[in-house]
């Protein structure tokens, strides 16, 4: 009844096609990696840090489902789960990242930094040296990633064994426990994983809502990826239990999700302009005054706040595939875009204006996360045929 | 045994059959509907699944409203601080502009909001004709309890009474 996925060597073709325009688009920046290995290290880590999220954001949409006890979405559970997968590569490729770019993308690093005797001494910077410094940075990276990875082979783990063993709720009962612890830690590393990754690159600013701004543009990000995925299956004539109803309330997800990074992106924003001190206000000069950031920093909030408002506003916008394959397409460019916008004009300065190396970069990135996913998906059944809610999905209704 | 499932009443023009049973007057809305009979209104102490699409109704206009009351919310509170905080009494905030757009947005979301709201609730009294000193007509007392009641306007209708009625009353139990 449910046809598992195949991954067919045309999807490969494709994806091998854009894996080459990506290689090819950084060969044309030979000459920049060559002079500035800063640049490359920093579109690195902002494709890292953005699919990462995804990745998670997979996981913790599999997980809310369990612990909410949701039905609608059991058709396309298998599609955030097998993000997990990304968990590990993402987590080595950081790694190995961290290792190699550290300092050219935290400034912190540096231990002329804490020298009084240095003439390069910085005592706000060495005022955060107990939560800053690179063995305790280390390891609660190492901890985080091992929570994560963990509770998602865990639960994988169970979703699987869940598609044969006889006494299915206990095996959901089972799965919904871990989901709630996966929830709970994720709210928490969420939140200190973004001061850790994205905030510490500006040492001497600081924003206390910064965590959850980071976790909303993780989340638009992650749900679009989903409904790209759900739409591209749907396509292929996969996923035949997705309906209109299912792809409505992703809409929704997208609409509403948009809306609250919008909020959170004002909040931060409007508070610092109001408050002017020099020290936060650096942060918005860096970005709306530099000349490459300038029309970025604009559009940044037009892709992700005002086109998703507007096209996704009338309900009918919200049901077919064809659309919410746009919507969800301009959104995770556009909150690439916002990552961009965290990290680059940090790091950069001047000459970060977006070229082929910074989209080269996440292109092969894409094309890596989507072919595991695909890989992974071919593996096992698409759709959980033995989940206790697999009927309220097949028939939902809202 | 023959149990009374539904009975019919005339309130000045229309005619109303008074149902015990959900199904029953699902069944007698979809008959009406084949025989291409206007029903004036269904009421119902209750929510009843699939009437809707059997009264053929269209989707409701009202978000559309909504958009439109608060698109006039969104630049009525940008034109009331930019004529406040601009032309009527300039006042230095923080050494800022005199009229910041982004300290406007707080204030032009909440009357956007409110607009749509406000604006969305008026126009649905005033589409249900519910306004004040309205006399309410009500078809029947068993509307505010247990029955539901279908109404037909017999102006609306060309055909006879005795067949309306007819209609309204007698059940097959084959169907």
């Amino acid at each position: 009844m449910h046809n598992n996925f195949i991954y067919h060597h045309n999807t490969k073709k494709k994806l091998l096609i854009l894996l080459s325009i990506g290689a090819i688009a950084i060969l044309c920046h030979k000459k920049t990696i060559a002079l500035h290995i800063e640049h490359l290290w920093t579109h690195l880590w902002i494709s890292h840090v953005y699919f990462m999220g995804i990745a998670l954001i997979g996981v913790f949409f599999f997980a809310l489902q369990y612990a909410t006890q949701a039905g609608w979405a059991v058709g396309i559970q298998r599609i955030p789960e097998t993000f997990g997968y990304w968990l590990w590569v993402g987590g080595i490729t950081g790694l190995l990242i961290f290792i190699g770019g550290h300092h050219s993308i935290f400034h912190w690093t540096h231990d002329y930094l804490y020298d009084v005797q240095d003439i390069r001494y910085d005592p706000i910077i060495a005022g955060k040296k107990s939560y800053l410094n690179l063995p305790f940075f280390t390891c609660r990276t190492i901890i985080y990633s091992i929570l994560w990875i963990g509770l998602f082979v865990k639960m994988r783990q169970l979703s699987i064994q869940a598609d044969f063993v006889k006494d299915r709720i206990k095996m959901y009962r089972k799965i919904k426990k871990y989901a709630i612890i996966f929830i709970i830690c994720f709210a928490i590393t969420s939140s200190t994983v973004a001061w850790d990754w994205i905030l510490s690159i500006d040492t001497h600013w600081f924003s206390t809502l910064f965590g959850w701004y980071v976790f909303a543009s993780w989340l638009v990000a992650g749900l679009s990826m989903i409904t790209f995925c759900v739409t591209l299956l749907k396509e292929k004539g996969y996923l035949t239990i997705v309906n209109t109803n299912h792809l409505h309330d992703l809409g929704k997800y997208l609409f509403a999700f948009s809306i609250f990074w919008a909020y959170l992106w004002f909040s931060q924003f409007l508070l610092i302009y109001y408050a002017n001190i020099p020290e936060e206000t650096i942060y918005f000069i860096e970005r709306m005054k530099v000349s490459p950031y300038r029309f970025l920093f604009f559009s940044n909030i037009i892709i992700n706040f005002l086109f998703p408002f507007l096209a996704l506003m009338k309900q009918n916008a919200k049901k077919y595939t064809a659309f919410l394959k746009i919507v969800s397409c301009v959104l995770l460019i556009g909150h690439w875009l916002d990552f961009y916008l965290m990290i680059s004009p940090s790091l950069l300065k001047e000459t970060g204006a977006i070229n082929t190396l910074s989209l080269g970069i996440p292109i092969i990135y894409f094309v890596a996360f989507l072919h595991l996913f695909f890989k992974q998906l071919a593996k096992k059944p698409i759709i959980p045929i033995q989940h206790p809610l697999l009927q309220e999905s097949k028939y939902y209704h809202n | 045994m023959y149990t009374q499932r539904s009975e019919t009443k005339t309130v000045q023009h229309y005619l109303l059959g008074i149902f015990r049973d959900e199904s029953d007057a699902l069944r007698v809305v979809k008959r009406l509907r084949k025989n291409h009979i206007m029903i004036h209104e269904v009421y119902s102490p209750y929510p009843i699944h699939g009437l809707d699409q059997l009264l053929g109704y269209k989707k409701s206009r009202l978000p559309m409203a909504a958009f439109f009351f608060g698109l006039l919310g969104f630049f009525l509170a940008l034109v009331m601080q930019y004529y406040m905080l601009g032309i009527d009494w300039p006042m230095n905030i923080g050494g800022k502009d005199f009229t910041p757009l982004p300290t406007f947005i707080p204030v032009t979301f909440e009357l956007t909001v409110l607009f749509a709201a406000l604006g969305m609730v008026g126009i649905f009294f005033l589409i249900s004709h519910l306004y004040p000193f309205k006399k309410p007509l009500l078809f029947d007392e068993g509307i505010t309890d247990d029955k539901i009641v279908v109404v037909i306007n017999l102006y609306e209708n060309k055909q006879p009474k005795i067949l309306l009625t007819k209609m309204l009353t007698s059940f097959y139990d084959r169907t």
